[in-house]
């Protein structure tokens, strides 16, 4: 009984202000919104994260003071300047001086330099290794993949670090060195990331349409499999990153890795914690920039890896 | 389920082995001797030195009683501290360092659940966004950033605890803290994605709808189901817990063995670095080896399927 129905004494909603539309076949056909490339789509969710996009900012900040910051000082990392020791931030030294006066600014982002050459070459080596490897695992499957996949497990249980330790302790100490350490272990992660995306696009059609048009197995692989492979590959490459800048602070921290004069955060934080209850700005510096640029990079890494799940789609 | 166990247990023995060769091929990789010094000894003195060490025997042989020795847990002795054996040195340090690191690994566990629990029950809420800042932040700051934070904060400007050493039980406190930062805001990471899945699963819909209250079904049911992950990630944890330690006790000037580790790397004692590293292996890869079968005890799933476990 709608007349009964108690409205609102002030409400309007008398039958007449109501019209029929019916059904427009057109308007059912048309489409809402506008239509996305899974690229455009993951850009759009990624920039749509808050916390992600800051972190990209900070990563791009860094890398740009990182270049361009010791080439417009008067001053350099290495030259000592012992009337000016121990100087607090100030107009002259930005970040201020360390024990021999080296001016902390440009030594500061000359450790970036190092870190993220360090971060950045690391990642690409496991990347190389790693898709190769992960790929011949993937598509070929079977007992090569049986074997391959036994040999990295038995690297994989080997402790990292201690390998790492153990061939700085044969090789001389530089950035190759390291570097050589990391990748050593390093790529097993990739390459199992690869091999499970390979295994699961392997048999779409494209890839069989391939084949039976007479493509060979490598150029299946690295011309249609892994470009669609790239999202998980992207997201742990980002997130290797902070790994390897950690490992190299780490052992320069340790006095094993990048020797002076050489600026490393790793070996500027060690000055600095020594320094700390007196000039607390030698350890400041270099502890903040070392936390910041691994907070970027993990958080751009998580949006990353948001942006590309599809379960996560609002 | 015994063939799983065997399986994870060979895969160690494999690990094991790897690493023990290659430690010993690349200590003896080294260009020259290690006993050569700055002081001019006499050559019946370097050969009596070669025969204490077994360094004049062939290569292939002095491997055979290398494995012989570590087969009965002798790891040799040190060449820089003479006639004391490396497993003296290690039984001297390690105790401080296993303290710290139990101590530091509880803490985690607990610290990260907790986060963990409480960002999930509070999904896209006030108390999940501060538990992830928090913990990316835990992960962002690396533990030689960590240490000397909470050391001048801490001990040096509030004195609220020893600035050094490994003593009182207050000592464990800044160590610990500054040891697990980066394992428990992985663990509250962990618990928190794993948790938000299991709180939407069906059986978590039938708790609720016979009644039981928050707590409980957090307790009874979501807890059990979101803790898989974690227990994968224990034997990881020794490895942070170790590495870590390295730094800690420089830091805190804790007499453990990752001190003396580095020392020793430094010092290019080689029989001292090939017994600790084989000693870090075997703790690594038997906490690893731990933590898989305590995975059968958590996920009945394994234990009826326990044929492939690959990857």
């Amino acid at each position: 009984m709608p007349s009964e129905l108690n409205l609102n004494a002030d409400s309007d909603a008398s039958p007449d202000r109501f019209r029929k539309i019916g059904r427009d076949p057109k308007r059912a056909e048309r489409i809402a919104r506008k239509s996305l490339s899974a690229w455009q789509d993951i850009r759009y969710r990624l920039f749509a994260n808050k916390l992600a996009l800051f972190g990209m900012y900070l990563m791009v900040a860094v890398v740009l003071f990182a270049i361009f910051a010791p080439l417009f000082s008067h001053y350099n990392y290495f030259s000592n300047d012992l009337d000016r020791t121990n100087q607090a931030p100030g107009f002259r030294h930005w970040f201020g001086t360390d024990d021999l006066g080296r001016d902390m600014y440009v030594r500061t982002w000359k450790g970036a330099q190092i870190s993220l050459f360090v971060g950045v070459v690391a990642a690409l080596i496991d990347l190389a290794i790693g898709i190769v490897y992960g790929g011949i695992m993937g598509y070929f499957g079977g007992k090569t993949d049986e074997i391959m996949n036994r040999i990295a497990e038995v690297l994989y249980a080997i402790p990292y670090l201690l390998v790492v330790i153990l061939l700085l302790v044969v090789m001389p100490p530089s950035l190759t060195t390291i570097i050589v350490a990391m990748s050593i272990t390093g790529w097993i992660n990739m390459a199992w990331i690869v091999r499970g995306q390979i295994m699961q696009l392997k048999n779409e059609e494209y890839a069989l349409a391939s084949r039976a048009l007479g493509a060979g197995p490598f150029r299946i692989l690295f011309r249609h499999l892994i470009p669609n492979a790239m999202g998980p590959i992207l997201v742990t490459l980002t997130l290797t990153v902070p790994g390897a800048m950690f490992t190299e602070a780490f052992l320069s921290f340790l006095g094993l890795g990048v020797q002076s004069p050489i600026a490393s955060w790793g070996t500027m934080i060690n000055d600095g914690v020594k320094a700390m209850t007196v000039y607390p700005w030698r350890l400041l510096f270099p502890a903040l920039l070392l936390s910041l640029t691994m907070f970027a990079f993990n958080v751009f890494g998580d949006g990353l890896r948001d942006a590309f799940d599809p379960k996560l789609k609002k | 389920m015994i063939r799983y166990v065997l399986n994870k247990f060979i895969f160690m023995l494999i690990s094991l082995f790897a690493l023990v060769t290659a430690t010993f091929v690349l200590m003896n990789a080294v260009p020259g001797s290690p006993l050569r010094e700055e002081k001019a000894t006499t050559a019946q003195i370097q050969k009596n030195m070669e025969a204490y060490y077994g360094l004049d025997k062939p290569l292939v042989q002095q491997y055979g009683v290398y494995l012989e020795k570590l087969a009965h847990f002798d790891l040799g002795i040190s060449m820089k501290q003479r006639f004391r054996s490396v497993n003296q040195t290690i039984a001297q340090s390690f105790g401080y360092s296993l303290r710290l690191g139990i101590v530091s690994m509880i803490t985690s566990v607990l610290a990260g659940c907790a986060l963990g629990i409480i960002a999930a029950m509070r999904h896209r809420k006030l108390l999940d966004n501060l538990a992830m800042i928090l913990a990316v932040a835990g992960l962002a700051v690396p533990s030689m950033v960590m240490a000397p934070l909470l050391q001048y904060l801490f001990a040096v400007k509030i004195r609220a605890f020893p600035v050094t050493g490994l003593h009182g039980p207050l000592d464990y406190v800044l160590p610990a803290i500054a040891l697990s930062s980066v394992s428990i805001a992985f663990i509250a990471r962990l618990i928190r994605s794993t948790m938000i899945e299991v709180l939407s699963a069906d059986f978590i819909k039938t708790a609720k709808a016979k009644g039981l209250p928050g707590h409980l079904i957090v307790w009874r049911h979501a807890l059990r189901n979101s803790m898989l992950p974690v227990v994968t990630y224990l034997g990881y944890l020794t490895a942070n817990v170790i590495t870590g330690s390295v730094i800690i006790e420089q830091i805190f000037a804790i007499p453990g063995m990752g001190k003396f580790f580095v020392q020793c790397v430094i010092d290019r004692d080689y029989p001292l670095i090939m017994g600790t590293t084989i000693f870090y292996a075997i703790l690594l890869l038997a906490s690893r080896f731990l933590a898989d079968i305590a995975y059968l005890f958590v996920d009945p799933r394994i234990r009826i399927s326990a044929g492939r476990m690959g990857g």
